[in-house]
């Protein structure tokens, strides 16, 4: 049985949800050009995960397994419905710019891998740290785009000024690329070979030395 | 893992029951309790949008220099009602709850508008538009704010035109919501481009909407340069829909009646 | 009919669900690595996308809105905070459904298909274009067109994507780089392609 700290720790770096398991990875491309937006958008995430892992464990022993999955669904989606009311009555003018992004966490694949590849078969504490755990994962690589992708995108971060741009009288000239959407996949992409880089048993193996014939046929 | 029992019709029904009774009270409870201040933050929102425009408040502050909170600084201005064919006050309207976005949704309070007349590209335009007025002491019009929106990039620009107490010259420009490329259409927000428009003078000499934004301005002193703001630079289209949706809004189709009406002293 | 047209084509290539918005990410990456599968997977988007959205559109017209329930006498209920609720149980139990019907009538498309039609409920771009719908206001006609548009757009990025990943895999890639993080700048260059049809008129 892991500890709670395993759980916890593990899917920051060494398996991460984004950067490993491929998961959730819309939002992480649409919000991350500023970093309030960023930081919201985790927490919301975080929290999601957590409960919905927490509700879904709770239930698991009495949860009849040809409705499962829509079971999932309804306790993700009012989740995530109580926490779209909550930004749109304490944080308004961010719930507008994540527009619908915020609706989109019911989809985000990290919510429900999470419920039904580990709270499933796992008690209601442990589900719930591997809740945190993996939004903190989603949270570490989103907060690593947004550092990258505001500064040099618009000169600021969390709002404030620390490159003075051009249009404002000062020397910096933004680099538009950062604030669009696909320097989102440029970021993940060099920040997964860094991580790659460095803990290196990511690293996958090659495609075509495995069946190189029959692909090559395929492709044709 | 699971037991027969857990899988009978009558157990499935119970448990998708229970999990829908429980989730249905916990969704409307959040949703009842948190209504009023989902509402006031919207209404606020507006108000502030508004007073971002006329420039009585600054972007991003809560409260103007003299420490006056977005609710105060609102209680000057008054809202009423027009109707933009005629130009004329509709006070059978009320103005507190008109929503003028929807209305240009809907058929029977709008018009749709043919391609060659639609230069800001809103499909429909509304029967009743608001406007906000803030007077002085002496009740002549010392601000007036107009909602304006009209097609960039990307998508709708939505934002707020003020007009100072003659009518025809701006004193600012604000747009709350849009999709413009960050960085590039999207420096509609910037307070530097904005600032240009605050002296600008909306019509030429045959009384037309004459607002350009333009590469390089004419010289200083210029009839041509009262009328002029910056293109923003790398956004063409962007700047192109600002120049004709603010030339709509404020020609015959838009609030023109109105304006001439106020201009003339007729309402 | 030409705005129509022109609704689908924004749809497609504009408003790409995939390459703009950014929307079924997850499937999108890690079903592209064949052009069979990308474009069997795509297939199933396009059915679904074009049924769902036109489906909850009615929903919302007629039953969350505010105002939308005044027919049975309640004029001044708003539901639409149920939105995400009912939209995804609407996905859910049409995929469902659309599984069951074709596994008994149509069984050819059933054993293509088969594979990917439960993974498609947690597609956000099928999620998204009804809340797309919902924001945009569109009304029954338009997001049938947008709906179909908006799974079109998708599986033409997939099957890009997918013949770009097959030439990919015979390429001498760095090791770290291997496998998703080259997928990921494949995919922010076919992505920054789209962007130029970016402020097309029609």
């Amino acid at each position: 049985m892991a500890s709670s700290k395993e759980v916890l720790f593990n899917p920051i770096l060494d398996n991460n949800p984004i950067a490993l398991q491929v998961l959730g990875i819309c939002s992480a491309l649409a919000v991350t050009v500023s970093m309030a937006n960023t930081l919201v958008m985790c927490a919301a995430v975080t929290a999601v995960t957590a409960f919905s892992s927490l509700f879904i464990s709770l239930l698991r022993n009495h949860m009849p397994s040809s409705i499962r999955i829509i079971v999932q669904m309804t306790i993700i989606a009012s989740l995530v419905i109580v926490v779209d009311q909550l930004l749109q009555a304490y944080a308004f003018a961010i719930s507008k710019t994540l527009s619908v992004f915020v609706g989109l966490i019911i989809t985000n694949c990290i919510v429900l891998g999470r419920a039904e590849g580990f709270a499933m078969q796992n008690g209601p504490w442990l589900s719930f740290v591997d809740g945190i755990g993996n939004g903190l994962g989603y949270s570490a690589l989103l907060v690593s785009v947004a550092l990258i992708r505001e500064p040099l995108g618009a000169g600021t971060l969390m709002g404030y000024e620390i490159l003075p741009t051009v249009n404002n009288g000062g020397w910096y000239v933004p680099n538009g690329l950062m604030l669009l959407a696909p320097s989102a996949f440029f970021i993940i992409g060099l920040l997964i070979w860094a991580l790659r880089s460095w803990k290196r048993e990511q690293v996958e193996s090659a495609d075509y030395e495995i069946a190189e014939n029959i692909q090559y046929r395929e492709a044709h | 893992m699971s037991q027969p029992k857990r899988e009978g019709i009558g157990n499935v029904l119970i448990f998708a029951v229970a999990v829908c009774l429980v989730c249905s009270v916990l969704v409307s409870g959040a949703a009842v309790a948190l209504k009023p201040v989902q509402k006031a933050n919207r209404v606020l929102d507006q108000k502030k949008n508004v007073l971002i425009a006329a420039g009585v408040l600054e972007e991003g502050a809560t409260t103007d220099a003299a420490g006056r909170g977005v609710e105060a600084l609102f209680a000057d201005f008054e809202t009423r009602v027009v109707d933009l064919r005629t130009g004329e006050y509709a006070d059978d309207i009320d103005a507190q709850s008109f929503d003028q976005l929807r209305s240009a949704a809907d058929p029977s309070r709008s018009t749709a508008l043919a391609t060659g007349e639609d230069p800001a590209t809103i499909k429909r335009l509304e029967h009743y538009g608001l406007v906000y007025l803030k007077r002085d002491s002496a009740g002549t019009v010392e601000t007036a704010v107009l909602p304006i929106r009209g097609y960039g990039l990307w998508g709708t620009l939505y934002g707020y035109l003020a007009l100072d107490s003659d009518l025809e010259t701006v004193a600012g420009i604000g747009f709350y919501q849009h999709q413009e490329t960050p960085g590039l259409g999207g420096e509609v927000e910037n307070p530097r481009w904005k600032s240009q428009w605050a002296g600008l003078s909306l019509f030429d000499d045959a009384g037309a909407p004459a607002v350009a934004l333009v590469k390089g301005k004419a010289p200083e002193g210029s009839d041509a340069r009262s009328h002029q703001v910056d293109a923003l630079s790398g956004a063409t289209m962007t700047s192109r829909g600002v120049q004709n949706l603010v030339n709509f809004w404020v020609g015959d189709r838009g609030y023109g009646a109105w304006l001439e009406n106020m201009r003339g002293g007729r309402v | 009919m030409e705005y129509y047209l022109s609704l689908f084509v924004r749809a497609v290539f504009i408003d790409n669900m995939a390459l703009t918005f950014f929307l079924g990410m997850c499937t999108f990456i890690a079903i592209s690595k064949k052009i069979s599968t990308a474009v069997g997977l795509g297939i199933a988007v396009v059915v679904v996308l074009g049924i769902t959205v036109p489906v909850n559109n009615l929903i919302y017209q007629h039953l969350l809105r505010e105002g939308a329930l005044s027919w049975a006498g309640y004029p001044g209920v708003d539901l639409s905070f149920l939105g995400y609720l009912s939209y995804i149980g609407v996905i859910a139990a049409l995929v469902q459904i659309l599984e069951m019907f074709l596994d008994k009538y149509v069984p050819a498309l059933y054993n293509a298909l088969g594979v990917f039609l439960p993974l498609i409920t947690v597609n956000c771009a099928i999620l998204g274009a009804s809340l797309f719908m919902v924001e945009r206001d569109y009304t029954f006609a338009e997001s049938a067109v947008f709906g179909l548009g908006a799974g079109v757009g998708w599986m033409l990025a997939i099957t890009a994507l997918a013949g770009v990943r097959e030439k990919l895999k015979y390429s001498d890639v760095p090791e770290g780089l291997r496998g998703l993080g080259i997928t990921f700048i494949s995919v922010g260059l076919i992505s920054l392609c789209f962007m130029s049809f970016g402020g097309i008129d029609l």
